[in-house]
């Protein structure tokens, strides 16, 4: 196993931006997750590690080794390709033997460690296949089986779920998580899937338009996220605008409507973000974290109609017209009964459940 | 984790990977690609060019003044002729090939299913021998007007085939193919929804026919038509045989064999510029034009003739259009076995053996422009595939600046007639110079190979990068990744799946070298003589049986190698994934 070191590394391709001055130190055996919309960089971020560019500034080191301008087949990672990028000439069992030929590994040794690895990603048996008569979800873990095979000193996977339906995705999810806890290995992890990042993820890079957003654990960039980015990428989130009137005693009191002023605290605050009276601030509250109000007159309190309903099961999600404010929520199913379209409720927004972005 | 699979390279090993990483280090690799290309494409032109600008070592444009001269009007007659057959031979083949394309592809009548196979028919005869079976069926002594005169007792055979006319028609059945492929292809990938659309919308079966049908299609057809110009103008076996000098192919040859090469250089010279115009307007114009198709899944639906009287009426038709299409190669079967020089004034030959065949194999005399065209072939194809292989892999795979240059030097031989590719090679290589190696190349061996390989150099770089294009560069990551050198990668993993794709190409190259005539005529060797040049002589010879078995024998590999390929294509459809 080894750390992947990325020292202040750019890429650029002629005068089109590819990613600016991403500096990470990923930890031994760590699983990280590039996170972005497409176009963000973090392919470009993942194939310079992998060795299929070069950056154009900085350094890259596994472990004590600069491995920067070191082509790909000297590296000893190993890639699972979106496509998976199987080769379609050869069987499964060949497919897998590949890394290890190339090694110049015996014939007994190739054998005896691709049915190893055969067993461990459930493919005993299908040595002989071809390629296109295995389904997409054997097709994934053949390519997986590729990349483990030469026991890797990282494990590079670029959106490997992304061809999988719903249900297998799941599956494979597990399967590859398990996979990484047993064999204790580095792993980056592309993806724009938000919830398969913070899922499998000890730390997620969130990353847009070539930039680095926020480096963290799926925890720290779901409740604290640095900017509007990240709070609206990572999760569903409210996000509110309005005008600083009061900072006092750790508490912030923002107008976000003639009639609405609603307070939060200080604390729970980006740390780029400076409230001062008289100016903008923005607010983020998730959904699942409104709750419905039935009691007395307290702080907080929004009143609305309800534009949808919408009944999911073990939850109500309800989009709700408070004056110009649009807010959604995410309550819990109770029993009680449901609201319709245009019924009245009161929501509340708790104070700790504010969180203030700048 | 073993700890030989990362051990540390050693300092010098870095210090070259360092300079093959650096992004000049490419333009090295690639550069034998371009010094090939100008050694034999663009020096050769040169040369020629040289030569017509060129009268005892000074420069002057007398050559151009004489071709252009008023007074002598040869060549501005023939030039002429050639832009005039060649724009007839455009308007004939876009009527036959858009017919026989919307006929074969929108209806369905008895007969359709083989008339749909035997329409490519054409595609099989080598240029010479197709001119030949039309004048054994079609000319003035051929099959079919003296059976005619003979059936009705006439005084003189009631048509004939000759001149500019038979001309036309040669060109019309030979290259009709291309017009009728690109109309399939098209009409195939029109959606039946889009008319369905129209019509819904109150369109008339005409306003359907203008507005949206005909639209679809002009982009095919525009491009057919520019590729049938060009191979027209370059025709030069039917002029031959016809007999009209008038054509710049013919002016070429004939002030070749008169010594006046400076004559040949500038009617070369002004033959290439118009074919490199044309190869451009192509270029440019398959650049310009999209009208991909939008939707998917489509589904073609014919229309079924119904009535009792079109039934009966396509059946016929299809029947003699059956038999127009099969005719050629029954004829030159028929004649290959004659005795020869027996057949005079007859309808048909009057004695048969099957003493040719046997000849062909067993006579060293006869067997030896077989031999010669199979080694000739097989030189000029392994060199085809080397290049075209790797032509074919910095095109679609290496990220380098030029591209667009590489590839119109590829095509430039392609569309350069195969006169004025003899014509280059003359000028080049009759005094030794770096490229030829010191050598003097005309009248040795080489120079057919060479012709070869320059005429059919596109054809495995075609293929091979189509099939390179399908397949995702990825894999070639996959391989590298687990650690394959890009040699290792390449001989495991790119060179099997593109491996369809090459022998397509090549088996193509190869058929195209046994059928060449048109440059190997200006430049062979009595020793290396090869088959075209051999069936032509022997034409001349009025051993009509020998030149007919030999032209069987090519069609005969022609059709093997074209339904090998297909079968190739086809196979690797099924297997892609």
């Amino acid at each position: 196993m080894s750390s992947v070191t990325l020292d202040h590394v750019t890429k650029r391709f002629g005068t089109a931006k590819g990613v600016e001055d991403v500096h990470i130190q990923i930890r031994s055996g760590e699983f990280f997750t590039f996170l972005g919309p497409s176009g963000c960089g973090k392919t470009t971020t993942l194939r310079m590690i992998a060795g299929f560019y070069f950056p154009t500034e900085g350094r890259i080191r596994f472990g004590e080794n600069d491995v920067t301008t070191l082509p790909p087949n000297m590296r000893n990672t190993g890639m699972v390709f979106q496509n998976y990028a199987l080769f379609p000439h050869m069987t499964v069992f060949e497919n897998i033997a590949f890394g290890l030929q190339v090694r110049k590994l015996s014939k007994s040794e190739i054998k005896e460690r691709v049915e190893r690895i055969q067993r461990l990603v459930h493919l005993e048996g299908y040595g002989e296949r071809r390629i296109d008569q295995l389904s997409g979800g054997q097709q994934q873990r053949v390519a997986l089986a590729r990349a483990l095979v030469i026991e890797p000193q990282i494990l590079l996977l670029d959106e490997p779920l992304s061809n999988l339906d719903a249900k297998l995705r799941e599956e494979t999810r597990f399967e590859i998580k398990r996979l990484q806890v047993e064999l204790g290995i580095t792993t980056i992890y592309v993806t724009h899937d938000q919830a398969e990042a913070m899922a499998m993820s000890d730390r997620v890079m969130v990353m847009q338009g070539g930039q680095v957003q926020q480096i963290g654990t799926p925890s720290e960039i779901y409740h604290q996220p640095v900017n509007r980015f990240v709070a609206s990428f990572i999760g569903e989130t409210n996000l509110l605008e309005g005008t600083v009137t009061r900072i006092e005693g750790g508490e912030v009191d923002v107008r976000l409507s003639p009639d609405v002023v609603v307070t939060g605290l200080a604390k729970n605050a980006s740390p780029a973000c400076q409230p001062r009276v008289g100016e903008k601030l923005t607010l983020s509250v998730r959904p699942e974290l409104v709750k419905e109000w039935e009691g007395e007159e307290t702080e907080n309190l929004l009143r609305g109609r309800i534009l949808l309903s919408e009944f999911t099961g073990a939850c109500v999600n309800y989009i709700t017209q408070a004056g110009p404010i649009q807010l959604r929520s995410m309550l819990i199913n109770l029993g009680r009964s449901v609201k319709q379209r245009g019924d009245e409720i009161t929501l509340l927004l708790p104070k700790e459940s504010i969180y203030l972005i700048g | 984790m073993k700890a030989e699979l990362h051990k540390q390279s050693p300092a010098p090993a870095r210090r070259r990977l360092a300079l093959m990483s650096s992004p000049s280090f490419i333009y090295v690799l690639v550069s034998p690609l371009y010094v090939i290309l100008l050694a034999y494409v663009i020096y050769p032109l040169y040369e020629t060019f040289l030569a017509s600008m060129k009268i005892e070592e000074k420069f002057s444009f007398a050559n151009y003044a004489r071709f252009f001269s008023l007074e002598h009007t040869a060549n501005l007659e023939a030039l002429w002729t050639s832009l005039y057959i060649s724009v007839l031979s455009v308007i004939t083949c876009g009527i036959v090939g858009v017919t026989m394309a919307f006929l074969l592809e929108r209806y369905e009548f008895p007969g359709r299913r083989i008339l749909s196979v035997l329409a490519l028919v054409p595609m099989a005869l080598p240029p010479l021998i197709g001119v030949l079976s039309f004048t054994f069926l079609y000319g003035e002594s051929g099959i079919i007007p003296r059976a005619l005169k003979e059936l009705f007792q006439l005084e003189q055979v009631p048509f004939s085939l000759k001149g500019v006319g038979g001309v036309l028609v040669v060109h019309t059945f030979t290259m009709y193919t291309y017009f009728y492929m690109t109309a399939s292809a098209a009409i195939k990938g029109l959606d039946p929804s889009l008319e369905e659309a129209a019509a819904s919308l109150g369109a008339s079966r005409f306003t359907i026919w203008r507005r949206v049908i005909l639209p679809m299609l002009t982009p095919a057809m525009v491009a057919s038509s520019l590729l049938v110009f060009m191979i027209a103008m370059a025709s030069y076996t039917a002029p031959l045989i016809f007999g009209i000098d008038r054509t710049m192919t013919m002016q070429i040859y004939l002030s070749r064999t008169n010594g006046d090469l400076d004559m040949a250089a500038t009617q070369s010279t002004i033959l290439s510029v118009v074919s490199i115009l044309f190869l451009l307007l192509m270029r440019w114009y398959q650049g310009a034009r999209n009208y991909q198709n939008l939707s998917k899944g489509i589904s073609v639906h014919r229309t079924e003739i119904t009535s009792k009287l079109g039934k009966y009426v396509s059946m016929v038709l299809s029947f003699i259009g059956t038999i127009v299409l099969m005719l050629p190669i029954l004829v030159l079967v028929l004649i290959s076995f004659s005795v020869n020089s027996t057949w005079t004034i007859q309808v048909l030959p009057p004695e048969y053996t099957v003493q040719h065949y046997i000849d062909l194999f067993t006579d060293s005399k006869t067997w030896r422009p077989i031999a010669n065209s199979l080694q000739l072939s097989a030189i000029a194809t392994i060199g085809i595939i080397i290049f075209g292989v790797a032509a074919a892999y910095v095109m679609v795979r290496l990220p380098i600046r030029g591209k667009t240059l590489l590839d119109v030097l590829i095509m430039l031989p392609w569309a350069l007639p195969g006169t004025v590719v003899a014509i280059n090679l003359i000028a080049a290589f009759s005094q030794p110079n770096v490229f030829s190696f010191g050598q003097v190349l005309i009248g040795s061996f080489w120079i057919i190979p060479l012709a070869y390989f320059v005429r059919h150099l596109p054809l495995v770089f075609r293929s091979t990068s189509a099939t390179l294009m399908q397949m995702d560069g990825s894999v070639e990551e996959a391989a590298r990744n687990l650690g394959a050198s890009w040699w290792y990668s390449f001989r495991r993993v790119v060179f099997p799946m593109a491996f369809g794709g090459v022998l397509a190409g090549a088996l193509l190259a190869f058929v195209q070298c046994i059928g060449e005539f048109v440059a190997s005529i200006l430049i062979f060797t009595p020793s290396t003589t090869p088959l075209s040049v051999a069936i032509f002589q022997r034409m001349y010879n009025f051993e009509f049986g020998t030149a007919c078995a030999y032209g069987v024998l090519q069609i005969i590999v022609i059709i093997i190698v074209l339904f090998l390929s297909q079968k190739l294509a086809g196979d690797k459809a099924n297997t892609a994934v």
